[in-house]
């Protein structure tokens, strides 16, 4: 029999479509429905109830091996519970604990650490932050000093790190440490995870361009972190943190997001909110949406492709920067249609609007969003490792110049 | 031919600059942004002593006689400061229209107290984001016998936060969508009728949006000769491109200075990262883009000011601002990395401020969209 290529679901992955469908459906806590639908900004409370609804279901850990209580799903199983949950604008599942730590506490942490840390990520019982970038270490990532020095059965931690999404709502934070600076830059970097409550840990918020605070500063002095918090050896943790980095890269991408959002801004375009204008009437508007549209169906394809070789054995490798890059410009490009969508009512700030429900919108409900949510996003092209970076890596890894 | 500034000129630039850079600084700024009125008062008496709100006025109504160029130079300086005082609504917009509409009464009495810096105005007119809707107005003013009674909606209004009168662009006569019958009315913002939905701007300014719930206008209060408003309103849209891409150049030169000095500066991998050549082509691009919209710019202010094609003028220069200005605006916030996104550096207020002014008068894509149009019919 001849191979033909197709991207048909066999009857069991059919089956499994309306499984996933019918979760969305009715398992999705009637709480987070209801802010959804009215489109309000989720609390980090709501957030926990639906991934202790994916818990509950088994589906919290999509990457996870099966032996640690994760999925074990294929590429087509996992593409196909994206667009579901895309469909049914279910939240993201917030990435630090289930998609970036776990990976490393299942391949490179010891016994106990697995059974001590990844029952509770898989249940969101406890809320991970990431500590990698420094003032001065971003892009160089290699260049961290946070200082990680041993004393008896303790490592004891000074320093700063920047930018750390979530922390303020974080009782963990995995971290890259300086635990040698004799060597290369490279070698001498641990990978170390600190209770958030440990004493000498503290948070000060940074606000974005959205005016609202979702990343932060965090301060080391004197920290006590007990010797079992090291994950694998030390002076590894480079090549650990770039294991991780693969699957943030493949994460950040966002395909079925992506989708989503342009079907629904297809949606809008044909019931225009009163006092917009018909944009469909403007071809070079339905221009940029249509190449958008063009670029985000390669991309599903390009990302089917890199899934889909994951799925034969082969690991995602520097190919997975593909994803990254095409991934975030096409967020953004979605951002800007949304901003020229929404007319002049993206001038309106009234971020309160999407905290409160009492509150009466200025213009159509999701205009006075569309601004803030363009400024923020421009972090996606700097985050995960900026788009220059990735393009480094593609010139260097893949085309070996 | 000649490009250079003449004296008058180059005193307003050098002024407004000594300004900005003495009196002006980003924090002084963010913390006006945060206050109710939104913007400093004693600027504004400053403005008047330095005669900025005369600029544009006839000197019959104690006006300096400025053109447009003029108007172009000022806009660029005030940018660099990002402002948030309501130069533009009150001079650009609001001024403008009376001047060109108004009674010689109303002119003497409004341009008077305006230039003086004792009365505020703003103009409410469009009601959606397209300029070819420009005549598309659903707010009406029905005549009574001794007044109009007006009932409508204006969106988000520039410097109707600060306003003493609003100037309404109402339909008092003829079909919705034709460009006669319309009219020019002043509302007092306190008048039984007129509530305000205040709010701060994307941006950091103010503005409103308003509605009117039988609101009586006494016929004294109609801006000059009713019904035949709308020349005077596109001729000042003309005037409010070139000031506001005029400004939008000042925005996207300060853009590039800081984004090449942070490179400069700004180590990572052991070296300035201005050293790695893709920056280097990046901030090339950006310089490009600024010298392009700045020479449309150029153009376009000298179109309106000979009034020849001066509607395409505006229409290309907006254009050429939108894509500059997205260009430069995002390069800049890439550049910086996280520091791009964060609201304590000012690059990111920059950067917010060119993005709002592709919104108003028109976007790329509104403007573009039209011209598409005239090849189709
Ligand atoms: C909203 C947000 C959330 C974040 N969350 C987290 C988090 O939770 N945890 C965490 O650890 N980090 C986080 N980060 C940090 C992020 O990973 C860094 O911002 C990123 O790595 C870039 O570093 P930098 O900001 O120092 O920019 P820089 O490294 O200073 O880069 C500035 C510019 O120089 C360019 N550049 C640098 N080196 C090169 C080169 N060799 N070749 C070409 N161009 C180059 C960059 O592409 C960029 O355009 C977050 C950042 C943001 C903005």
């Amino acid at each position: 029999m001849v191979n033909k290529m197709n991207i048909d679901f066999t009857e069991v992955e059919k089956k499994f479509e309306l499984e996933v469908r019918a979760f969305f459906q009715n398992e999705l806590p009637s709480e987070v429905k209801l802010a959804i639908e009215s489109g309000m900004r989720l609390t980090k409370q709501q957030r926990v109830l639906y991934q202790q609804a994916l818990f509950r279901k088994g589906w919290a850990g999509v990457n996870w091996p099966v032996e640690h209580g994760g999925t074990g799903w294929s590429a087509a199983q996992k593409y196909i519970f994206y667009n579901e949950s895309a469909n049914a604008n279910a939240p993201r599942v917030i990435p630090f604990g289930l998609f970036m730590v776990a990976p490393v506490i299942y391949t490179f942490g010891n016994k106990e650490q697995q059974q001590r840390f990844l029952p509770d990520i898989l249940s969101s019982k406890v809320w991970w932050c990431q500590g990698y970038s420094e003032p001065n270490a971003g892009s160089d990532l290699a260049a961290i000093k946070t200082k990680a020095v041993k004393q008896d059965n303790n490592y004891i931690v000074n320093g700063v790190k920047t930018w750390t999404t979530l922390a303020h709502l974080a009782d963990w934070i995995f971290c890259l440490v300086r635990t040698d600076d004799s060597g290369k830059k490279q070698q001498g970097i641990s990978f170390m995870l600190i209770d958030m409550k440990s004493p000498g840990v503290s948070v000060k918020p940074i606000i974005t361009l959205d005016g609202l605070r979702e990343v932060n500063e965090v301060f080391f002095e004197d920290v006590v972190v007990p010797k079992e918090n090291l994950i694998g050896e030390e002076g590894k943790g480079w090549t650990y943190a770039k294991v991780l980095l693969t699957h943030e890269r493949t994460n950040i991408a966002g395909v079925a997001l992506s989708k989503q959002r342009l079907t629904q801004l297809y949606q809008m375009l044909n019931q225009p909110s009163s006092g917009l204008t018909d944009l469909t009437q403007n071809s070079v508007f339905m221009a940029k949406v249509l190449l958008t549209e063009v670029e985000l169906k390669a991309l599903e394809y390009t990302e089917l492709r890199v899934l889909s070789a994951v799925s034969t054995g082969k690991a995602p490798g520097p190919e997975s920067s593909i994803l990254k890059i095409k991934g975030t410009e096409i967020q953004q490009k979605l951002d800007e249609l949304y901003l020229e969508m929404a007319g002049i009512y993206a001038l309106p700030y009234v971020p309160e609007q999407y905290d409160d429900e009492g509150i009466e919108p200025t213009g159509p409900f999701f205009a006075a969003n569309t601004a803030p949510h363009y400024y923020n996003n421009r972090k996606v092209t700097i985050f995960g490792g900026t788009n220059e970076i990735q393009k480094n890596i593609i010139a260097k890894q893949v085309l070996g110049l | 031919m000649d490009f250079a500034l003449n004296d008058i000129q180059q005193m307003l630039q050098d002024s407004a600059a000594k300004f900005i850079q003495s009196d002006y600084g980003f924090e002084k700024r963010q913390h006006f942004v945060g206050s109710e009125l939104g913007f400093n008062p004693k600027n504004w008496s400053l403005f008047a002593d330095l005669g900025w709100l005369a600029l544009p006025f006839s000197e019959s109504y104690g006006g300096l006689e400025g053109s447009i160029i003029d108007l172009m130079v000022l806009q660029t300086e005030l940018g660099k400061g990002l402002i948030t005082e309501p130069y533009f609504a009150n001079v650009i917009l609001a001024g403008n229209v009376i001047q060109r509409h108004g009674s010689e009464e109303q002119k003497m009495d409004l341009l008077g107290s305006l230039i003086a810096g004792e009365l505020k105005l703003a103009l409410a007119a469009q009601e959606t984001a397209s300029l070819s809707e420009l005549t598309n107005i659903s707010t009406k003013a029905e005549k009574q016998r001794s007044s109009y009674q007006l009932n409508g909606f204006k969106p988000v209004v520039l410097g109707a936060v600060s306003a003493n009168k609003i100037i309404v662009l109402a339909r008092t006569s003829g079909e919705f969508g034709n460009s006669e019958g319309l009219s020019l009315l002043l509302v007092n913002p306190d008048q039984q009728g007129v509530s305000l939905n205040k709010y701060v701007t994307n941006d950091g300014n103010q503005a409103a949006d308003i509605t009117f719930k039988d609101v009586c206008i006494p016929f004294s209060e109609v801006v000059g000769i009713a019904d035949t408003a709308f020349e005077a309103v596109r001729k000042v849209y003309n005037d409010a491109i070139v000031a506001i891409s005029a400004e939008a150049v000042g925005v996207m030169e300060k853009l590039l200075s800081a984004t090449v000095e942070y490179c400069k500066v700004r180590k990572q991998f052991d070296q300035p990262i201005g050293n790695f050549q893709v920056l280097q082509h990046r901030m090339a691009d950006m310089f490009m883009e600024c010298e392009q919209a700045k020479s449309m710019l150029y153009y376009a202010a000298i179109a309106v000011d000979s009034d020849d094609n001066a509607d395409k003028a505006v229409s290309l220069l907006k254009i050429k601002i939108g894509a500059a200005g997205t260009a430069v605006g995002q390069s800049a916030v890439q550049l910086h990395g996280g520091m791009g996104v964060s609201d304590e550096l000012d690059v990111g207020h920059y950067f917010k401020r060119i993005s709002m002014i592709n919104v108003l008068f028109g976007s790329y894509d509104d403007h573009l969209n039209q011209l598409v149009k005239q090849y189709q019919t």
